[in-house]
């Protein structure tokens, strides 16, 4: 039903697939995949929460990048400077009362789409829930806050924030929250190393995990 | 204006006027140099440091007289960065880690992210009954000490001692129970992708049997000690006010959401694990208060024990079923042994790999080290733990190691309600709503 996007995301050793190699020199490119958009119908629910959502939003398809169903999960790709009128429909119209926060995830190779942030929403009134998703390029990381529509976003945004260096423009307060204020830099971003020290025992110098070999 | 200087009560100059600083010891040269300024404005640091505020939050409280008029948290003095370091392990040590999250229901963590691996793996309908039956059943008991230290805590933390000494008594009974089952009493890593570490001991079921009927009857000491209890209605009843659309709007879940008479319960209205087909009650509060909370999570009690006592009639009519997948490339090689000192290797596997079968050592050897792939894609699974909805973001990029995990911690979100609850009110109420809102900073911050 979707198509797949490959990107690459570098190099590792161990683990061909699709080949005869087993001896993990193969020299292999690690890739991130991104699900393409889903046809309809996409089953459930969610073809109601789309057509409410057309109906209700006269701007839908110029709003909405992409509508992606996978493991019964809804996902719509808005675009950035629609969220806030789009979070307001399904806030008002569609009746998802509660957000459950917003969470980034960083694709260094998905070229001026780097940073994601993705929100799941949930409706009390009608148990059902669904997921934003709004990417923007790492050059540029500015995305409307949604603290007015939903005040529970205060923290969860200031923790994207302090995670990935995404901006909430329109934020009350957007400060670090769990990182200390003079911190620099991101630490959930992947470029962002774990740190470690090698451990030794018992003579065997054991590398920190993120110098480890890594398979894929 | 003092003519000492002393050293814990340091005064200086701002362009706000004059800011006292005080970092313990006497108090009265402070009183006296305050009462020389016309300004009533005291701006308080509580914690992080501070015995009533849950753990290691701080917050910082503006007041006029005794009442709050601002109030904030700072957190993050437990932050361990326990996400970024799971992208570094395979999917099954990632078990390990965020059992670590929030520490006092740590299978609640376990679950919810085993619940996103399955649904990644598209495995969600082959984990066997018995293991959803056990994890059912882990989780209850998990409530039930999770509760008890919610109680015990917030009632020492406001002055009431003996509730406290009561919960740690019946939370060390559900510690025995983890102890006997998954051989640790906290951060278990028990449940694993694809069903349970280890099916239960020959003798636990006549235990969790006896344990249930003695939780059922020590459980009545605390109610006969606070409920109804003037003094304790004083502190708790009409105070940490916060009704459903403070709740709605700022993403409160759990005990606090359910104390404005909404029933929401992920249990009953989007089941997992089975949890449809237990009998039990959700249990509500209409007051939005303090008294309410601690109401909901006294009777919550009562129908985790109805849970359990389900939960064993189903295990033993499930007596020898698998608690772990068949499929062998996810399933680890072999169950776990559980010694006097905790779970450790099974004597019969390691004679097996390291004796007679050389196939089973290769498989062994490249599904602990190397791990399973997971297909790529992204998912959110949600469970009810004892503090509201523990939501886990999953993203995989088809490899062995998780690509990003993020955990929607209740604690967190909940924790944005103490303004609101506070803000208004005298000091020593603010102690009373953060205990209803019952935090844990190891969720918190992670």
């Amino acid at each position: 039903m979707s198509k797949e996007e490959e990107k690459d995301l570098g190099h590792g050793m161990f683990g061909a697939s699709g080949t005869g190699d087993t001896s993990g020199y193969g020299g292999l490119v690690r890739t991130a995949t991104t699900k393409g958009s889903s046809e309809r119908p996409y089953g459930g629910y969610f073809d109601d929460v789309a057509d409410d959502l057309e109906r209700a939003y006269p701007d839908f398809s110029e709003a909405i990048e992409r509508v992606v169903v996978d493991r019964g999960e809804l996902t719509l790709h808005v675009k950035r400077e629609k969220l806030v009128e789009v979070s307001l429909i399904l806030r008002d119209k569609l009746l998802f009362e509660m957000c459950l926060g917003v969470n980034g995830v960083h694709y260094p190779t998905d070229v001026d789409r780097e940073l994601h942030a993705v929100y799941p929403l949930l409706s009390i009134t009608r148990n059902r829930r669904m997921r934003l998703e709004v990417s923007v390029p790492d050059s540029d990381p500015h995305i409307p806050s949604l603290v007015e529509v939903w005040g529970g976003n205060n923290w969860n945004e200031r923790e994207t924030f302090d995670m990935f260096g995404i901006i909430f423009d329109g934020h009350p307060g957007l400060t670090r929250i769990l990182m200390p204020d003079d911190w620099r830099g991101h630490p959930q971003r992947k470029d962002y190393p774990l740190g470690g020290i090698p451990v030794e025992y018992k003579g065997a110098t054991i590398p920190p995990p993120n110098e480890r070999r890594s398979y894929r | 204006m003092s003519t000492f200087t002393d050293p814990y009560a340091a005064s200086r100059d701002t362009t706000e006027g004059r800011v006292f600083s005080v970092t313990g010891g006497d108090w009265d040269s402070l009183v006296t140099e305050i009462g020389a300024t016309k300004e009533e404005r005291v701006v308080v640091n509580m914690g992080p440091q501070h015995p009533s505020t849950h753990g290691v939050l701080r917050l910082v409280l503006e007041l006029e007289g005794e009442t709050v008029t601002e109030l904030r948290c700072g957190i993050g003095y437990l932050h361990t960065g326990i996400e970024k370091n799971a992208e570094y392990r395979s999917w099954t040590q990632g078990v390990t880690f965020v059992t670590r999250m929030d520490y006092l229901a740590p299978l609640f963590n376990e679950t919810a992210y085993c619940l996103g691996v399955e649904k990644l793996l598209g495995i969600t309908n082959d984990v066997p009954e018995r293991a959803s039956v056990i994890r059912v059943m882990m989780m209850e008991f998990n409530r039930i000490s999770s509760h008890m230290v919610a109680l015990g805590t917030g009632a020492l933390e406001m002055g009431a001692l003996s509730p406290m000494i009561f919960c740690f008594r019946e939370r060390e009974k559900v510690l025995d129970v983890f102890e006997l089952i998954a051989g640790l009493r906290m951060n278990m890593a028990y449940i694993r992708p694809g069903g349970v570490a280890q099916d239960l001991p020959k003798n636990a079921l006549s235990k969790i049997t006896e344990t249930v009927k003695e939780l059922r009857r020590d459980f009545k000491d605390n109610e006969k000690l606070l409920i109804g209890n003037t003094i304790w209605m004083k502190r708790t009843a009409g105070i940490g006010y916060l009704d459903l659309a403070g709740c709605t709007t700022l993403g409160i879940t759990g005990p606090v959401l359910r104390s404005t008479g909404l029933p929401w319960d992920l249990r009953k209205t989007q089941p997992y694990s089975g949890y449809e087909n237990y009998e039990f009650d959700v249990i509500t509060a209409d007051t939005c208060d303090v008294y309410g909370r601690f109401l909901i999570r006294m009777s919550e009690l009562e129908q985790c024990l109805r849970i359990i006592e389900q939960c064993v009639t189903k295990l033993e009519s499930l007596e020898g079923a698998p608690v772990m997948v068949a499929d062998k490339k996810i399933a680890w090689p072999s169950q776990l042994a559980l010694g006097g000192d905790g779970l450790g290797n099974s004597l019969d596997h390691i004679r097996e790999i390291m004796g007679t079968s050389m196939e089973s050592l290769i498989h062994h050897f490249k599904l602990v080290t190397e791990g399973f792939r997971v297909p790529a894609g992204q998912v959110y699974s949600a469970v009810e733990s004892p503090r509201g909805e523990l939501g886990v973001h999953l993203v995989s990029d088809g490899g062995t190691r998780p690509y990003r995990l993020h955990f929607r911690e209740p604690s967190f979100n909940n924790l944005q309600g103490t303004s609101a609850m506070c803000e208004g009110s005298l000091i020593a109420d603010i102690i009373g709503a953060v205990a209803s809102i019952d935090p844990v900073m190891g969720g918190v911050d992670r």
